[in-house]
C-alpha cells in the first residue's frame, strides 16, 4: 500500500467522518444515532490504523482497537442499556429544526477550513488536509449539545466532539503518546458512567431528562 | 449645432421629450389630441434615443459636449460612452414599446380624469433618465437624478383621490430622498478627495476617475464612496431592506408608469452602481464584489419569496422586480470580484450576465406589467384570488403574458434563460479564483440563484395558472374584454424581443461586448468555431448552450409528434370535467393563489411574520369537522416594515413632538431664540 | 462516411431513448412484482399499454384550453430533445454541444411548467394540488442539483455533457469522496425529480397522497400516452445521465465505432442495475409525508455541499 493510496483511504474516511457528524445532527431517533456514532467510531479506528501503517506507527493500532472496542461496542451499549433502562422518549427533541443547524453546519465547516489554512500550509504529513474536517467535527459536535434538548443527545454531542479531538491529533501529529491516548480513553469512559448515574439522579429529582427542568435551579428573582 | 453621432441622437431625443412635456398644457382642453401626440411623440423620440444608444454600443464610442447651462462656471458636462449607451438603448426599448402601449391604455383615464399631468411628467421621466445617463458631473447627475425621481413620484401620485396612492408616493419620494442624500455624499467624497474639500473644481466625472486612477483616494475614502452610492442607488433599486417603496408604488401609479419605473428606473440605479463602482473608483478591495453578492443574493431570495405570498398582481411583479434587481446585482457582484483579483475575461462574462439580465428584466417585466395592465383594464380587478379563466376572454394577452413568464422563469429559449445560463457559467468558474475561502463560499451562492430561479418558475406558475386558467373566481365575468390594439402590438413587440433576446444570445453578447471591454478591460469570446448557433463563453470544451438549435429542436419534435398523431383520426370529445368522479365541482373548489403558495409558508414560514386565523361560523354545539361554513384569514406582513421602518418613523414622530415643544407661536420667543444662536456663534468663532 | 457517423449516432441515440425506456420502467414494474410477491404482466406491458392509449379517443374537460391540449407536445418535445443531449452510448454525440447539464436541467424544467400549467387548466382542486406541490418539490431540488452539478464539474471542469463523461473515461479510477457525495445527491434527486418512492407514487390514485399524477389526472387518449411516453423517457434519461456521468466505463469514446456494440450491452447491464436498485428502495420504503420532503431534499443539498466541500479540502 503505497503513501499515496493511505492518504486517499485516509480523505474518503475523513468525509465519511464528515458526513456521520452530520448524520447526527440531522438523525431524529435515539438510536439512530447510536449507530451513526457507533460507525463514526468505526471510520475513525480505520482511519487511525490507516495513518498508523502508513507512517510506520504501531502504537496506534492500539489506539485503533481501543477506539474500536470503546467507542464502536463499549459506549454505544452502556447508552443503549442507559437508554432502554430509562425509557427515554425515541424522539430526539431539537431546539433548532434540522435544516437551520445543517446551514449553521455547513458555515462551520467552512469555518474550520479557513482556521486550518495557516496549519495546511506548514504541515507536511499526508493526513494533513483532514485537519479541517476533524476541526469541523469538533464544532458539530458541540452545535449539537448546543441544539438538542435532552440529556442523552448531548452525551452523543459530547462524545462525537471527542472523536473529533481524536481525529485531530491523529491527523494534524500522527497521534498522541499512548499513555496520553490510555488516559484520554479511561477518561471518556469514566465520563459516560458519571453521565449514566447524574442521568439517575436528573431523572429521580425532577421526573424527566429534560433539560429544561434544570433552569428551575437557578434563584428566583 | 447637434450633430448625428451617438451623443446626438440622445440629446436630441431628450429635447423631444422636454418639448413635449412643455407643449401638454397648451392642449389640456384637447385630451385625445393630446394623447395621440403625447405618446406617438415620445415613441418617436425613443426610437431616436434607441438608435443612438445602440450605436454607441455597437461603435464601441465615446462621445461627450459641454452644455453652457447651469449656474455659471458649473457647465453640464455630457458624454456617451458604451455603459450609459447600453443603459440608454434598454431605457428606450421599453420606452418605445410603453408609449405604444400607452395610447391604447391611457385612453380608458380619457373622459375620467384630466390625462396632462400624465403626459407632462411621462414625458419628463423619459428625458430624466436619459439625462441622467449621459450627465458627466457630479452637479448635472444630480440635477437630472431629482427631476427623474420628481417627475416619478407625479406619476405615482397620479390617481391622488386614492389614499393608498398618495401615501405610495410619500413613501417612495422618502426612499429616494435619502437614497439621493447618500449619492450626493457619494459624488462629495470622490471629489473631495480629488481637490480637496474646498473647492468643488473637481466635480467632473473625469477628473474622478483620474484621481481614483492614479491612486490618490485613500482606500478608506473609497471605501467610503462606494458604500455611500451602493445603498444610495440601492434604495432607488429596490434592494432589501430599502424595497419597501415598491411593492407600494408599482401598484398605485398607472401600469404603464409600473412597467417604466420597473424596467427602465430600476435600471439607471444599477447603472449608478456600475459607474461608480466600476468607470469612477476602479474596484480594487473583493469585499465590494463579496458585499454586493450578498446583498443580490438575499434580496433575490427573499424577493422571490415575498413574490409568491403575494395576491394582488401587480404587487407580486413589484416583488419580483426586487428579486431581478438582486439577480443583477449577484452577477455584476461576482464581476466585481473577479475584476479585483485583475481577472479580466472571467469579470467580463459575469458583466456580460448582469448586462444581458438587465436588458431581459426590462423587456420582460415591461411585458408582464403591461399585460397586468391590460387585466386591470380588461377585467377592471388585480386581485388574483377574484380572477381565473382569463385565457378564454382574453386570447392574445394570454399567450402575450406566457411568453413573459416562461421568461421570467429562465426557461430556454426564452431571455431569461440565457442571462440565467451566463450568471451559472460564471459561478462555475469562480473556482480559479485565488482565494480559498472563497473558492468554499461561492459555490453556496450559486445554489441561492439557483433556488431563486426554481421558485420565480414556481411563482409565476402561479400567476398563469390563477389568473388566467381555470374559471372566473369573482360573481360574474360577462365584463372582461380584450385589451385594445395598441396594447395588444406593444405586448406582441414585446414578447418577440423577448423572444429573440433568448433565441440570439451570440448576436447580443458580441454587441455589448464593447462595455466590459471598457470597464473591466476583458471581453467575451461569444462566437464558438461554430459560429453564431452555439455560444461558448470561455470554450467550447467548458460549457456551450446553441438556443436556436433547442429552439428548432423543441419545435420540430412537437411538430413531429403532432403530424404523426394526427396521421390517424381519433375524435376529440368535450365531456364535463371528471376531478376523480367528484360531481359538485365549483369555481370555488379551485387552487387559488393562497392555497399554492401554501407549501412554501409553511417551509420558509421564519421568514416572514404570518398570521393566520379560522373562525366557524354556524352551530356553536356542532363538532369542529362539520360547521357550516369557515372564515379563513391570512396576514402576511413584510417584516422589514415593521422591524426596520417602523421604529424609525415612530421615532422621529417622538423626536418632532419634542421639538414641537419649542413652538410657542410668540414672536419675541422666536427672536430670542435667534438671538440665543447668534450669541453662541460669535463665542465659538 | 466519416460525416455521416456523427449523424447516424444521433439517429440511433434518439431511437434509443423512444425505444428502451418503456422497457426499463417495464423492467421497474416486472422485478418490483417479484420483490412483493406478485405476478408481473412483464417486461414489454408499458408498450401494450401506450399502445391503448395511442388508440383511444380524447375526451376533454369542457373548460379546457389550447394551454392544456398543447401541454403534452411540448412535454414530449422537450424530454425528447433532452434524450438527443444526453451521451448515452458515445461520447461523439453532434447534439450534445447544444446544451450543457445547466441548460439541460432547464429542459426538463420546460416539461416541468407546462405540466404544472395543464394542472391548473381545468380547474379542479386536485390538479391546483399537484401543481402546487410538483413545482414546490422541483423548486427545493433545484440548489441541490446545482450543487451536484457543481461538484462533478469541479472534477471534470467542464459543464458540457460529453466532456464531463470524456474526462472521468481518461483519469484513472480514484478514490473521490467529492463524486460519492455528488453521486448520491444526484440519485435522491432523480428520485424526486421522477416522482418515485418515497417522494411521489407512480402508481398511487389516491388522491391525497399524488403529486405528479394529479396534475394529469384530466388526461385522457394520445395527450395521456405522450405525458407517460414522456415520464418513462425522464426516468431512463435521469438514470443514464447518472450513469454517464458517474460511471462512463464502458461508454464508446470519439469516432470508435467498433465500441458501439459493447457500449450498448454496457448500458443495458447498468441501466438492468439502476433499475434493481430503484426496486430495492421503494420496495423497502414507504412513501413520505408531504412535508418530509424538504428534509429529504435538504438532505441531498447537504450531500452535495459536502462533496462540494469535500472537492477543495480533502481533494
Amino acid at each position: 500500500m503505497s503513501q499515496h493510496l493511505a492518504a486517499e483511504i485516509n480523505s474518503v474516511l475523513s468525509a465519511l467522518i464528515l458526513l456521520s457528524a452530520f448524520g447526527l445532527l440531522v438523525q431524529r431517533r435515539i438510536y439512530g444515532l447510536l449507530h451513526i456514532f457507533a460507525w463514526q467510531g468505526v471510520f475513525l479506528s480505520i482511519s487511525t490504523a490507516v495513518v498508523g501503517y502508513s507512517a510506520g506507527l504501531h502504537h496506534l493500532y492500539i489506539s485503533a482497537i481501543l477506539t474500536l472496542a470503546l467507542k464502536v461496542f463499549a459506549l454505544p451499549y452502556i447508552l443503549y442499556v442507559l437508554i432502554h433502562k430509562l425509557k427515554i422518549k425515541k424522539e430526539v427533541e431539537d431546539v433548532v429544526n434540522v435544516p437551520t443547524t445543517m446551514l449553521i453546519g455547513i458555515a462551520l465547516v467552512i469555518f474550520s477550513y479557513h482556521l486550518t489554512a495557516p496549519i495546511r500550509e506548514l504541515s507536511t504529513l499526508v493526513t494533513r488536509s483532514t485537519l479541517a474536517v476533524a476541526l469541523a467535527t469538533v464544532m458539530l459536535g458541540l452545535l449539537m449539545m448546543i441544539t438538542r434538548k435532552k440529556a442523552v443527545t448531548q452525551i452523543i454531542g459530547f462524545l462525537a466532539l471527542e472523536n473529533g479531538l481524536f481525529f485531530a491529533a491523529t491527523s494534524a501529529t500522527y497521534g498522541m503518546p499512548l499513555v496520553v491516548e490510555l488516559g484520554v480513553a479511561l477518561d471518556i469512559l469514566i465520563a459516560a458512567f458519571i453521565f449514566g448515574i447524574f442521568f439517575f439522579q436528573i431523572r429521580t429529582t425532577f421526573d424527566s431528562l429534560d433539560l429544561k427542568e434544570m433552569e428551575k435551579l437557578k434563584e428566583e428573582d | 449645432m447637434l450633430n448625428l453621432d451617438p451623443l446626438g441622437l440622445v440629446a436630441l431625443s431628450v429635447l423631444v421629450f422636454l418639448a413635449l412635456a412643455s407643449l401638454a398644457p397648451f392642449l389640456a382642453s384637447r385630451q385625445k389630441t393630446l394623447l395621440a401626440m403625447t405618446f406617438l411623440g415620445s415613441a418617436l423620440a425613443s426610437l431616436i434615443a434607441l438608435s443612438g444608444g445602440f450605436l454607441s454600443v455597437y461603435q464601441a464610442s465615446t462621445t461627450s459636449m459641454i452644455m453652457p447651462v447651469g449656474l455659471p462656471d458649473l457647465p453640464f458636462y455630457l458624454r456617451l460612452d458604451p455603459l450609459s449607451g447600453f443603459f440608454a438603448a434598454v431605457v428606450a426599448l421599453l420606452g418605445f414599446l410603453v408609449s405604444i402601449y400607452s395610447l391604447g391604455y391611457v385612453k380608458s383615464f380619457v373622459g375620467v380624469r384630466s390625462i396632462t399631468p400624465l403626459a407632462v411628467f411621462y414625458n419628463l421621466f423619459l428625458a430624466g433618465m436619459l439625462l441622467v445617463l449621459v450627465a458627466d458631473d457630479a452637479y448635472s447627475f444630480m440635477v437630472s437624478w431629482e427631476l427623474m425621481a420628481a417627475a416619478s413620484f407625479f406619476l405615482v401620485a397620479f390617481e391622488d383621490e386614492n389614499a393608498k396612492a398618495r401615501k405610495a408616493a410619500f413613501i417612495y419620494i422618502l426612499i429616494a430622498h435619502i437614497g439621493a442624500i447618500l449619492i450626493l455624499l457619494s459624488f462629495g467624497v470622490m471629489s473631495g478627495s480629488a481637490s480637496g474639500f474646498e473647492s468643488f473644481g473637481s466635480y467632473t466625472f473625469s477628473s474622478m476617475r483620474m484621481n481614483a486612477a492614479s491612486g490618490h483616494i485613500t482606500p478608506a475614502w473609497a471605501a467610503a464612496a462606494f458604500l455611500l452610492a451602493l445603498f444610495g442607488f440601492g434604495a432607488k433599486a429596490g434592494i432589501i431592506p430599502l424595497h419597501v417603496w415598491l411593492p407600494e408604488a408599482h401598484p398605485a401609479a398607472p401600469s404603464n408608469v409600473s412597467a417604466l419605473m420597473s424596467g427602465a428606473m430600476l435600471k439607471i440605479a444599477v447603472y449608478g452602481i456600475i459607474r461608480v463602482s466600476f468607470d469612477l473608483l476602479g474596484v480594487t478591495q473583493w469585499w465590494w464584489g463579496g458585499l454586493v453578492l450578498v446583498i443580490g443574493l438575499v434580496s433575490a431570495l427573499i424577493g422571490i419569496l415575498f413574490a409568491l405570498l403575494q395576491v394582488d398582481l401587480k404587487r407580486l411583479l413589484a416583488y419580483s422586480s426586487v428579486e431581478n434587481i438582486g439577480v443583477i446585482l449577484i452577477s455584476l457582484g461576482l464581476s466585481m470580484i473577479f475584476a479585483s483579483f485583475k481577472m479580466g475575461a472571467l469579470a467580463a462574462l459575469a458583466m456580460i450576465a448582469a448586462l444581458y439580465h438587465i436588458l431581459n428584466h426590462a423587456v420582460f417585466k415591461g411585458l408582464l406589467f403591461m399585460g397586468a395592465g391590460s387585466i386591470l383594464h380588461g377585467a377592471r380587478e388585480r386581485n388574483m384570488e377574484r380572477m381565473g379563466g382569463l385565457i378564454h376572454k382574453m386570447p392574445w394577452t394570454a399567450p402575450l403574458f406566457l411568453v413573459g413568464c416562461l421568461s421570467i422563469s429562465s426557461l430556454p429559449p426564452f431571455s431569461g434563460f440565457a442571462s440565467e445560463w451566463l450568471a451559472f457559467q460564471s459561478f462555475l468558474l469562480s473556482p480559479s479564483l485565488p482565494s480559498p475561502i472563497l473558492n468554499l463560499l461561492i459555490p453556496l451562492g450559486a445554489a441561492v440563484l439557483a433556488l431563486t430561479a426554481a421558485l420565480a418558475a414556481r411563482c409565476f406558475v402561479k400567476v398563469f395558472g390563477v389568473t388566467f386558467l381555470g374559471a372566473w373566481r369573482g360573481p360574474s365575468n360577462a365584463h372582461v374584454h380584450e385589451a385594445g390594439f395598441f396594447m395588444k402590438a406593444s405586448m406582441t413587440g414585446a414578447a418577440i424581443a423577448s423572444l429573440a433576446l433568448g433565441i440570439f444570445p451570440a448576436f447580443v453578447i458580441v454587441w455589448m461586448d464593447s462595455v466590459p471591454s471598457m470597464l473591466v478591460s476583458g471581453t467575451v469570446q461569444a462566437e464558438s468555431p461554430f459560429g453564431w448557433l452555439w455560444i461558448t463563453p470561455v470554450a467550447p470544451e467548458r460549457a456551450s448552450y446553441s438556443a436556436p438549435v433547442v429552439f428548432l429542436g423543441i419545435l420540430s419534435f412537437v411538430a413531429l409528434a403532432y403530424l404523426l398523431l394526427h396521421a390517424r383520426k381519433t375524435a376529440i370529445r368535450r365531456g364535463p370535467i371528471w376531478d376523480c368522479g367528484f360531481e359538485k365541482l365549483t369555481n370555488r373548489m379551485q387552487y387559488n393563489s393562497t392555497s399554492f403558495a401554501m407549501p412554501l409558508r409553511r417551509i420558509f414560514g421564519f421568514l416572514f411574520s404570518i398570521k393566520e386565523t379560522t373562525r366557524a361560523h354556524g352551530n356553536p354545539n356542532a363538532s369542529p369537522m362539520f360547521q357550516e361554513r369557515y372564515i379563513y384569514n391570512l396576514k402576511v406582513r413584510d417584516m422589514f416594515w415593521y422591524s426596520l421602518y417602523k421604529p424609525v418613523s415612530d421615532l422621529s414622530f417622538w423626536a418632532s413632538k419634542k421639538v414641537g415643544r419649542l413652538q410657542h407661536g410668540r414672536i419675541q420667543i422666536y427672536l430670542l431664540y435667534s438671538f440665543i444662536t447668534l450669541i453662541v456663534l460669535l463665542m465659538f468663532s | 462516411m466519416k460525416n455521416l457517423y456523427p449523424i447516424l449516432i444521433e439517429a440511433l441515440q434518439v431511437l434509443i431513448v423512444l425505444v428502451a425506456s418503456p422497457v426499463l420502467v417495464g423492467w421497474v414494474r416486472a422485478l418490483k412484482c417479484r420483490a412483493q410477491g406478485r405476478r408481473s404482466a412483464g417486461v414489454f406491458q408499458p408498450y401494450r399499454d401506450l399502445r391503448k392509449l395511442f388508440m383511444k379517443d380524447i375526451v376533454l374537460a369542457e373548460n379546457a384550453s389550447w394551454v392544456f391540449r398543447f401541454t403534452p407536445y411540448v412535454v414530449f418535445g422537450s424530454t425528447l430533445l433532452a434524450g438527443a443531449i444526453i451521451p448515452i452510448i458515445s461520447v461523439d454525440l453532434p447534439l450534445a454541444a447544444t446544451a450543457d447539464i445547466i441548460a439541460l436541467v432547464a429542459l426538463f424544467a420546460i416539461a416541468r411548467f407546462f405540466t404544472a400549467l395543464a394542472g391548473m387548466d381545468v380547474g379542479t382542486a386536485f390538479g391546483g394540488m399537484g401543481s402546487s406541490r410538483e413545482m414546490m418539490v422541483a423548486s427545493l431540488a433545484e440548489p441541490a442539483m446545482l450543487m451536484s452539478v457543481f461538484t462533478v464539474s469541479l472534477a471534470s471542469h467542464s459543464t458540457s455533457l460529453s466532456f464531463m463523461a470524456h474526462s472521468l473515461l481518461e483519469t484513472s479510477v480514484v478514490l473521490r469522496p467529492s463524486l460519492a457525495f455528488a453521486l448520491i445527491a444526484f440519485a435522491l434527486i432523480a428520485i424526486a425529480e421522477n416522482g418515485r418512492i418515497p417522494v411521489d407514487n407512480p402508481s398511487t390514485h389516491l388522491e391525497l397522497t399524488m403529486i405528479h399524477e394529479a396534475m394529469i389526472l384530466e388526461y385522457s387518449g394520445r395527450h395521456l400516452a405522450l405525458i407517460e411516453w414522456a415520464s418513462m423517457m425522464k426516468l431512463f434519461l435521469f438514470s443514464s445521465l447518472g450513469v454517464s456521468l458517474f460511471f462512463p466505463w464502458g461508454i464508446a469514446g470519439p469516432s470508435d465505432p467498433l465500441m458501439l456494440p459493447l457500449a450498448f450491452v454496457a448500458l443495458a447491464c447498468k441501466l438492468a442495475l439502476v433499475g434493481a436498485a430503484i426496486v430495492l428502495i421503494e420496495t423497502r420504503l414507504a412513501k413520505m409525508r408531504i412535508f418530509r420532503v424538504p428534509e429529504f431534499l435538504g438532505a441531498a443539498f447537504l450531500l452535495s455541499t459536502l462533496g462540494m466541500l469535500s472537492f477543495f479540502m480533502l481533494e
